[in-house]
């Protein structure tokens, strides 16, 4: 029983984590871009949800779980905009540049958002309220499940498929396909690659806020920094399954919160993140592309 | 032969002239110093931008001469940090001159940096691009954890170590004797180590580090490096040894930053793992970029003004990190859009022959 309730905790981490890979893996695909400021967009999800909910619930008198959708989706509008916005003033101007030119770019966007929260909403953590509460008791209370874990696996393979469905059957998917593959020649196909760039944030960026809509819901400390770590086991995650690969980096999400959660459990809390890190420099060494990605051997 | 390959190299005029600016800098601020001109906190800042300095330089030889990213320099820098405190605390007794046992533990945390960075290295350095970054930065991680977990202490018998990873170990498992000190209390780091660093020091070793790594360029290993980062199946088709020498290029800029950790570490009472976490990779990444990737000058400059400029601003308060950020992605906007950079040649149009005129 012990080892079922770990596991499920570690599911629901990892799919907190796959969520976040997925916007992750998309705008790297795309954009070849390391998005550090993927993290904070979450964070900012967050914190929008939780003044949202607030609101709402409290002035309206609305049904708590349809203040909970109005939150969810004000926070997915808000992040959508910041992630174009932050696109086109930040990284569009660089689309040429070196690209340590835009990582620093985007390390400067991360610290704005940070220290922007941090100046609006203060230092002070907030607890935030679950958007959906209580646990389902089997075995005659051997095993809990909280419904908030059971909503984030369902939530993420929902968005998974919803993913893999979207950039293999609609135009704009394929678009983006084809702009990851080869931006020029995709412009001479008579795609608009700027735009085609500016939905995939949309698309990270709405990905980002349910996904700080759920880690706050099951971890419910909301404070500016919230989203960094998540930001970079998220990467971590996208990176050990492939990055730029969708079921990559969803696989990759669900085995590292797995792994972060029996390790907590089993090992050491000290050291949970050092076996996460330890098994992803294994597994890059065995395979150096991630699990699901395509290694691509240089041409001379 | 020699003489040629020397004009080949772009006659080093720009290194004398980073010694001469550094040398410059040191007795100015000396001085200044000794006037009593410099408030506290900046006297304060005087060893940490040093250090800082030193930093950037060892990451410099990293990202900007061997060509790959390295999210994890931090982690070095801790390991030198911590190495120094214990050896420096170890000896207090032994070695009681100050100026001594700081070149000592320098040595030693210079030593301890480049054994992990050999370390490190085996497997990093066969992954390329992104996937070394991202092992760079987990490595950092784990050295941040692992340290974290450490409680040392030192007594008559010697050094006593525990790895505290189960979370349950405290100082009074060490079993010190009488007289005995713990040095490193796991998670709150060193505690109550004499410092002994000085601006002296720091600007000692800036000028061996810049020695270092500018002979390290013009030399023939240091070519190989270059060789390999512009173009890597070129150079291993006329058989440079890829990995033995970012190998050696990756050891020598840990090496380094072992020896900034070293000066770091003593330079505070209190000190702790979490100092040298992400965020202050990122930071000596932020100086490498923005004074130049390759430029050992730009990197000096740059990490003096980017370290002052959030102090400097300290009146703005909760302002300066804001302002910070802004800062950083404006001087990218401007350095790197053709279009900022084409507007801001056209206000100062005498920029592009002045820096032809230092370069010759």
């Amino acid at each position: 029983m012990e080892f079922l309730s770990y596991l499920i905790s570690g599911l629901n981490l990892g799919s907190v984590y796959a969520i976040i890979a997925l916007g992750y893996t998309m705008v790297y695909g795309i954009a070849k871009m390391l998005n550090f400021a993927h993290g904070d967009v979450i964070m900012v999800g967050g914190f929008i949800s939780y003044y949202a909910l607030d609101a709402v619930f409290k002035k309206s008198g609305l049904p708590f779980w349809f203040s909970a959708i109005i939150a969810v989706v004000l926070a997915m509008i808000v992040c959508t905009v910041l992630g174009v916005l932050i696109e086109g003033l930040a990284y569009r101007p660089l689309r040429a540049a070196p690209s340590l030119a835009v990582l620093i770019t985007a390390i400067g966007v991360s610290y704005f958002l940070q220290n922007s929260a941090l100046l609006i909403c203060g230092a002070q953590f907030k607890t935030y309220q679950s958007i959906i509460s209580g646990t389902l008791n089997l075995f005659g209370g051997g095993l809990s499940i909280p419904y908030v874990s059971m909503l984030t696996v369902v939530v993420c393979i929902v968005i998974m498929v919803g993913l893999t469905l979207f950039t293999s059957k609609t135009k704009m998917g394929k678009a983006m396909r084809a702009c990851s593959e080869d931006k020029g020649a995709a412009q001479l196909m008579g795609i608009n690659v700027n735009k085609t760039i500016s939905t995939t944030f949309a698309i990270g960026s709405a990905l980002a806020a349910i996904a700080g809509v759920l880690l706050c819901s099951s971890f419910p400390i909301l404070k500016p920094t919230t989203g960094s770590m998540p930001g970079i086991k998220a990467f971590t995650a996208a990176v050990f399954g492939g990055i730029g690969s969708i079921p990559g980096a969803f696989l990759g999400g669900l085995l590292l919160g797995i792994i972060e959660s029996f390790a907590k459990a089993y090992i050491s809390t000290q050291l949970a993140n050092t076996i996460v890190f330890a098994v992803l420099i294994i597994v890059l060494l065995v395979r150096p592309a991630g699990l699901l990605g395509k290694y691509v051997p240089e041409k001379v | 032969m020699s003489k040629k390959l020397k004009k080949l190299s772009g006659a080093p005029k720009r290194d004398y002239f980073s010694y001469l600016l550094v040398t410059a800098a040191f007795i100015l601020i000396t001085a200044l110093n000794g006037g009593g001109l410099l408030s506290k906190q900046m006297q304060g800042l005087l060893v940490p931008v040093c250090c800082y300095i030193i930093m950037a330089l060892s990451l410099n030889l990293t990202v900007g001469i061997m060509g790959e990213l390295s999210l994890g320099h931090a982690g070095f820098m801790s390991l030198g940090a911590f190495s120094g405190v214990v050896v420096s605390q170890s000896l207090i007794t032994a070695v009681p001159n100050d100026a001594l046992r700081l070149v000592i533990s320098i040595a030693v945390g210079a030593v301890v940096a480049a054994f992990a960075g050999f370390l490190i290295g085996l497997p990093v350095l066969r992954l390329r691009g992104d996937y070394l970054a991202i092992v760079t930065l987990a490595f950092g991680e784990i050295i941040m954890d692992v340290i974290n977990c450490l409680i040392v202490g030192h007594d008559a018998n010697g050094l006593h170590v525990i790895f505290n990873f189960r979370g349950d170990k405290t100082v009074a498992d060490l079993d010190l004797a009488e007289g005995g000190v713990a040095i490193i209390k796991g998670a709150q780091g060193a505690v109550g180590t004499k410092t002994i660093s000085t601006f002296t020091a720091g600007f000692i070793i800036i000028l061996i580090t810049l020695f270092i790594v500018l002979n390290f360029i013009r030399s023939r290993t240091g070519r190989a490096v270059i060789a390999i980062r512009d173009n890597r199946i070129a150079a291993e088709s006329v058989g440079v040894d890829v990995m033995k020498y970012k190998m050696i290029a990756f050891v020598i800029s840990t090496t380094l930053a072992g020896m900034a950790g070293a000066l770091y570490g003593l330079n505070f009472s209190m000190i702790s793992a979490d100092k040298f976490n992400f965020n202050t990779s990122i930071l000596v990444l932020v100086f490498v970029v923005l004074g130049g990737l390759g430029n050992m000058l730009g990197s000096i400059i740059a990490a003096t003004v980017l370290y002052i400029l959030p102090e400097a601003l300290r009146g703005l308060q909760d302002y300066r990190m804001l302002i910070y950020a802004i800062v950083l992605i404006l001087v990218m906007l401007a350095t790197n859009n053709p279009k900022v950079r084409n507007l801001f040649l056209r206000i100062i149009p005498k920029r592009k022959s002045a820096e032809g005129g230092t370069a010759k």
